[in-house]
């Protein structure tokens, strides 16, 4: 099996879920197989094909940057977690 | 409906943003959600990795949000949100502290002013991206 880790912030759009099985031979194709099951999850994953800049995703423990990107392949076994960027200040 | 802020877990905020000054500080918030409302009952400090302009700006690194996440997980409770401070500065959010917010969490930002904790706020992210205030039973 393979699973997508979702972050608290996120649980309240797949009902409370905090894993899902993915579908995908990529990083893209399983995010948008996700936001096919949820499409509330959309606005806050994607923008069209790419991954909002406040989101990271780690394929096991690798940052998806290091790898291929969104390109990143995933195969049978694989976790993928989404992981939102905390970041902010005064000004 | 109102967010429960326990005494200790405010005292804790409190004192790491004065403990940082004139650095923002920034940590996590675990408790309760329940159909009656949330209840804030413990804050843990997180590093803030911002290699620089740390008196205006907090970063944390995903491992520490992943090991947060796992705390939540370990001990039973929700992982609720994010504080921050603001040194010298209203408790108010800024645009860089909008555009990096997720639904659901509460954001609790401390005002420190010359050194003193001061006022605090709590804001969650509404459906159209914007910061609304979030009361506080203090």
């Amino acid at each position: 099996m393979s699973y997508i880790n979702i972050p608290t912030p996120l649980r309240k759009f797949t009902d409370n879920s905090a894993k899902e099985e993915f579908k995908g031979a990529t990083v893209i194709e399983a995010l948008k197989s996700l936001t096919a099951t949820y499409p509330a999850l959309a606005p806050y994953l994607l923008d069209g094909e790419q991954i909002k800049p406040y989101i990271k995703l780690f394929k096991g423990d690798t940052d998806i940057h290091s790898l291929n990107k969104e390109q990143t392949t995933l195969e049978e076994g694989d976790t993928l977690s989404i992981i939102p960027a905390i970041a902010g200040g005064k000004i | 409906m109102m967010t429960e802020l326990n005494e200790l877990a405010e005292a804790a905020i409190r004192t790491h943003g004065e403990a940082t000054y004139p650095h923002e500080c920034c940590g996590f918030l675990f408790g309760k959600e329940s159909e009656n409302g949330r209840v804030i009952d413990l804050a843990l400090e997180a590093e803030n990795s911002q290699v620089e302009n740390r008196e205006r700006r907090f970063l944390v690194s995903p491992e520490d949000y992943r090991k947060a996440e796992q705390h939540a997980e370990k001990t039973g409770l929700d992982l609720l949100g994010i504080y921050h401070s603001h040194p010298d500065h209203p408790a108010i959010p800024s645009e860089h502290d909008r555009k990096e917010a997720m639904p659901f969490f509460s954001y609790i930002i401390v005002s420190v002013k010359k050194g003193a904790a001061d006022e605090l706020r709590s804001w969650v992210l509404d459906p159209d991206f914007q910061f609304e205030e979030e009361l506080l039973n203090q």
